[in-house]
């Protein structure tokens, strides 16, 4: 593990002096916010627009915003809803679900999203990761790997929100869209998806170990040390969660608290006032 | 009485989030294309998302510049340039071959080189300003604040005193600048939560050009 008591170590370690972000996951289908448990068994948790102006008046560092029935349902991403969200964003906000081509990624970002999430046609097709970083940017391409443990510890890559193995090595992927161009990594355990039972932080050091670029630990966050274990022990650069800030009491403007006072460089947002 | 904003519509970049941040922050704001807009202005915003010598190109195709030198020869009109927009305030600029720039704040835009170990470009993401010295656009936000950046490149202006506040990556860059009533900002304060929003209304203040 390493040693994060002083922010001056983190400054020297992956990611320079950026800060840590603390990512609040939004996932709706039917224009519905949903949550489920390993990425099954939905249920409906709210509205989408009035979440994000909620979670705009609480400092969050970042917003992602997953379609989830977009590729199941082969559509293309819902540019309305999408505009009508990020008009109340005013962070930068990472859209996925549906992006198959570079148009609509150019849709996307026309509509106001910041940064742009790809999983399955990744997947189907790698070169799209190239492409798309050559057109946009590397900066606003984000794929997502949705891992599952294998029983021989490895893990693998599914595409389609969890349901078809891709065959391929979850380590090796993150190596080769880093080299195709990938900016970020949004690292999903299948598994402890809305379990709040913690991250997999093996799965976390496996890939943030492997790659460069960014990774962002999902699934699994049910409390505020398990942000801390994901950076401090898996080295992610960034934590989303969803269920622990739907279901619980919690919120991102304390998880930031909490790991400032662990000593992790945490953004100094302009009503925040830490001690 | 609400500030009447133009955001120059030159074809680069962000221009719903910047209208909605500014409409947040209380101003009324229209998106043009047509130079002769400016005439009605009290703030101009240059946002911008791009290459430098493009972005040049079409502020040229649509008659920009010289429609901008005229407006903000009225001292109670400010001009806030954004990311992009800001290094295009700059005499010239390196991305894409030599180009001229608006020329507001003497100065080049250079690639940034990369200073430390584990710095990478672009620059993304969430990172402090430190404060050089006051300025109105600054005003009730702390030192260290910390803004959302995306960019490769960096204003270098000659005169120190044109630099409000810098960055600490690559080196040290200028990531808030102004000269009268010329300001810019590496960062995107349209994406910056409530210290970008703080900035946005200390802009469009009526006692931003009071000093």
């Amino acid at each position: 593990m390493r040693d994060f008591n002083c922010s001056a170590t983190f400054c020297l370690g992956r990611c320079s002096m950026l800060k840590l972000r603390v990512i609040p996951t939004l996932l709706w289908k039917q224009l519905g916010l949903v949550k489920g448990v390993g990425f099954d068994s939905w249920r409906r948790v709210g509205s989408v627009l009035p979440a994000v102006k909620v979670y705009n008046t609480r400092e969050v560092d970042e917003l992602i915003l997953l379609d989830i029935s977009a590729t199941s349902e082969s559509r293309a991403p819902d540019y309305e809803s999408i505009e009508e969200f990020s008009a109340e964003c005013f962070v930068p906000l990472t859209v996925g679900g549906g992006i198959g081509d570079i148009e609509h990624i150019q849709r996307l970002l026309q509509v106001g999203a910041d940064k742009i999430s790809i999983n399955t046609a990744a997947l189907e097709n790698p070169s799209f990761v190239r492409e798309a970083s050559h057109h946009f940017g590397s900066q606003c391409i984000v794929v997502a790997i949705d891992a599952r443990r294998l029983s021989d510890g490895r893990y693998e890559c599914y595409s389609h929100c969890g349901t078809k193995p891709a065959g391929r090595s979850a380590i090796e992927w993150a190596q080769e869209v880093e080299f195709l161009g990938a900016g970020e990594i949004l690292l999903t355990s299948i598994e402890r998806d809305g379990t709040m039972e913690g991250y997999d932080i093996e799965l976390i050091r496996g890939i943030s170990e492997a790659v460069q670029i960014p990774v962002i630990a999902s699934g699994g966050a049910g409390n505020y040390h398990h942000f801390y274990e994901a950076v401090a022990n898996g080295g992610a650069n960034a934590v989303a969660a969803a269920s622990m800030f739907h279901f619980t009491q919690q919120t991102p403007l304390e998880a930031k608290q909490f790991l400032k006072a662990k000593g992790l460089p945490i953004r100094h947002g302009h009503s925040l006032r830490y001690s | 009485m609400m500030m009447k904003t133009i955001i120059i519509n030159y074809g680069m970049g962000n221009l719903n989030s910047v209208r909605r941040a500014l409409q947040e922050c209380g101003a009324s704001v229209l998106i043009s294309k047509n130079a002769n807009d400016l005439d009605n202005a009290d703030r101009i915003v240059l946002p911008g998302v791009g290459a430098f010598s493009e972005g040049m190109k079409n502020l040229h195709a649509g008659n920009w510049p010289d429609a901008i030198r005229l407006s903000v020869r009225n001292p109670n009109v400010a001009l806030l340039g954004i990311c992009l927009g800001m290094q295009l305030l700059a005499e010239r600029g390196y991305e894409n071959g030599e180009t001229e720039g608006l020329g507001f704040i003497p100065g080049e835009v250079k690639r940034m080189s990369i200073a430390g170990k584990n710095e990478r470009l672009p620059h993304v993401g969430w990172n402090e300003i430190n404060l050089l010295r006051a300025g109105p656009l600054l005003a009730g936000i702390d030192n260290q604040t910390d803004f959302y950046f995306v960019h490769s490149y960096q204003l270098n202006p000659r005169q120190k005193d044109d630099v409000i506040a810098e960055t600490p990556y690559c080196g040290n860059f200028a990531s808030v600048v102004q000269r009268g009533n010329i300001f810019g900002t590496q960062f995107h304060p349209e994406k910056s939560s409530h210290a970008g929003f703080q900035l946005l209304r200390n802009f469009l203040s009526r006692s931003l050009l009071d000093a």
